[in-house]
């Protein structure tokens, strides 16, 4: 199976924890034209990471380089998700029982509904399993 | 007024001067026989045994530093065999290497007769328990102490540093009258006790305290002074000399440093010219009766000046007053000497991070605290916040296996830090004494 259509290029920001980090990285962002479809903030003691999915991910992550912005990209997948109780549940079992491991996990209201991003340990696994659960992976030219 | 050797700490100065020469003219011909070292070094500077024909002539002599010991890391200047000394102290090196010291059973006697002159001079003795909270283990402070005040007949309450609710409870059981420490250990358990409902002043039979290994100042022996009812008295001394080493009198005015154990030059810092008495400057220490490790003009690094008149107390022992700063970046993190490039060595060994770093001392309650900025590289940003805790980990872990003391590691932006030309100012020390 091609899975690589549905590996989406994420990407991820570290920042100091202190006021305007996030208002840099917007601003550089929006000066580019860049549209920001998803994002989180994952926060430690002093310091956190922005993660985000983006309409340009190369064109973002020259743009926040050249600021001397500490990014990466990282591969995630988004699932579709059924607007109804037990909606998660369905995904999170599908990886539980095929041993898959979530490392982190934000979501956001899509289109056509909620969308769930994840970063699990086996990409690949992750998507044949969901996929063959009868779920919807949305494919990356979604975002970009 | 109590004197624990009054024939020596009462001498007429001028007895002292004639008793300087002649230590300082034997040791100077042992070395010169004895010693590769010193003998080189004499040499180098074109100066003979021969040329030491008064007490003036020390100045003619070659200035040792604490490179000179890191340079011949562990033992190489040692003028005892291994064989003849009976213990070893080591201080962790400004980059990588310790610097170790050596004592025959005479040092370590010279050294606990010198404590013993000044534990008396501030009404110490038998009858008294006194509490070492300094650290004990390589550290010179509470062993020297421990030493120290066992030769006046004190009893010893061995606590070292730590568990600071028990130390108050053993203070008020065992009815502990002196306690030598950091002055900003004595400040937290001041604090300590306070929230135990523990009132030192009425609770505890405490009168002195005798503090020392870092800096502190008059403001603050006032305010200990009055707040825990004890007399504070500063105490001097570096691993280099054996330890902490000359405190004050009761006079609370300046350490007396005892002639027949030390000379002591205040030096210009850049002509290395002897300074007069009462003029600041960098305090330069030659050790007259040391066997294992005999420093010469040695330049400690501390900013003082010396007072010659003779002493209300009656001691003719030239006095050393309070340690007013650094000629180099040295900084002083509860009680342990720390030199920025300690923590740049070490950074560099890290490959996670940069080599620009910052270093921010503050004092929060009475304590230290030291963190240490430093730029995470490209190559190692990973997305996963618990990568990112372990780089920390492992960057807090290893500063403080380098330098003794813990460390708050801060990890930033790559670029963030501020960098300089030349000198760079990469500490911002905001404790205010």
């Amino acid at each position: 199976m091609d899975t690589k259509k549905y590996v989406i290029k994420q990407i991820s920001i570290f920042s100091e924890n202190r006021p305007g980090r996030l208002a840099s990285v917007a601003h550089a962002l929006g000066e580019e034209n860049i549209d920001i479809l998803a994002f989180s903030i994952a926060e430690a003691n002093g310091f956190g990471v922005i993660r985000a999915l983006v309409d340009h991910p190369e064109k973002a992550y020259e743009k926040l380089s050249s600021l001397d912005f500490n990014v990466a990209f990282t591969d995630v997948i988004a699932v579709q998700m059924k607007d109804h109780p037990g909606g998660l549940f369905e995904i999170a079992k599908v990886l539980g029982d095929a041993n898959i491991n979530i490392e982190y996990s934000y979501a956001y209201s899509g289109k056509k509904g909620a969308v769930l991003i994840l970063r699990v340990d086996l990409v690949d696994n992750a998507i044949e399993k969901i996929l063959s659960s009868g779920a919807t992976l949305l494919e990356h030219s979604v975002f970009h | 007024m109590q004197f624990w050797d009054p024939r020596i700490e009462e001498l007429p100065k001028a007895d002292l001067r004639k008793m300087q020469y002649k230590l300082l003219k034997s040791l100077i011909c042992r070395l010169y026989s004895f010693s590769s070292f010193y003998h080189n070094r004499m040499k180098e500077q074109k100066v003979h045994p021969d040329d030491i024909r008064e007490l003036s002539d020390v100045q003619k002599l070659p200035f040792m530093f604490k490179q000179d010991l890191r340079d011949n890391y562990p033992n190489k200047i040692f003028t005892a065999t291994q064989e003849e000394l009976v213990r070893y102290h080591v201080s962790s090196g400004t980059t990588g290497k310790p610097t170790v010291v050596g004592y025959t059973q005479k040092d370590i006697d010279t050294w606990s007769n010198s404590l013993a002159r000044g534990l008396t001079a501030i009404g110490l003795g038998r009858g008294d328990v006194i509490q070492v909270s300094y650290g004990y283990g390589l550290f010179t402070g509470g062993l020297g102490m421990h030493y120290g005040a066992e030769r006046i007949g004190a009893t010893v309450l061995p606590t070292s540093v730590g568990n600071t609710e028990r130390q108050i409870e053993l203070m008020q059981d065992l009815e502990v009258t002196a306690i030598a420490c950091t002055p900003s250990y004595l400040l937290h358990i001041g604090e300590v006790a306070e929230k135990m409902g523990v009132d030192i002043k009425k609770d505890t039979r405490l009168k002195a305290g005798i503090l020392g290994a870092e800096p502190w100042t008059e403001g603050m022996r006032t305010r200990m002074e009055n707040w825990l009812g004890i007399k504070a008295f500063d105490i001097y001394g570096t691993s280099e000399l054996s330890g902490p080493m000359f405190t004050e009198c009761g006079e609370q005015n300046g350490f007396h440093i005892w002639s027949d154990i030390a000379l002591v030059e205040v030096i210009d810092t850049k002509t290395g010219e002897q300074l007069e008495p009462g003029e600041k400057g960098e305090l330069t220490l030659t050790m007259l009766q040391k066997e294992a490790l005999p420093m010469i003009r040695y330049r400690i690094g501390d900013i003082s000046s010396i007072e010659e008149d003779i002493c209300p107390c009656g001691r003719t022992h030239p006095r050393v007053t309070r340690i007013q700063g650094r000629v180099d970046d040295m900084l002083i993190i509860r009680g342990i000497n720390v030199f920025p490039s300690q923590v740049e060595y070490t950074l560099m060994s890290i490959p996670q991070v940069g080599q620009h770093f910052q270093i921010v001392v503050e004092r929060v309650g009475a304590l230290d605290d030291m963190l240490v900025r430093v730029e995470l590289t490209k190559e190692s940003f990973s997305d996963k916040i618990t990568d990112l805790m372990q780089i920390r980990k492992n960057v807090e872990h290893r500063l403080r296996n380098a330098l003794n003391v813990a460390v708050d590691v801060e990890i930033v932006e790559p670029g963030s830090l501020p960098r300089f030309e030349g000198k760079s100012k990469k500490v911002i020390d905001k404790r205010s004494l």
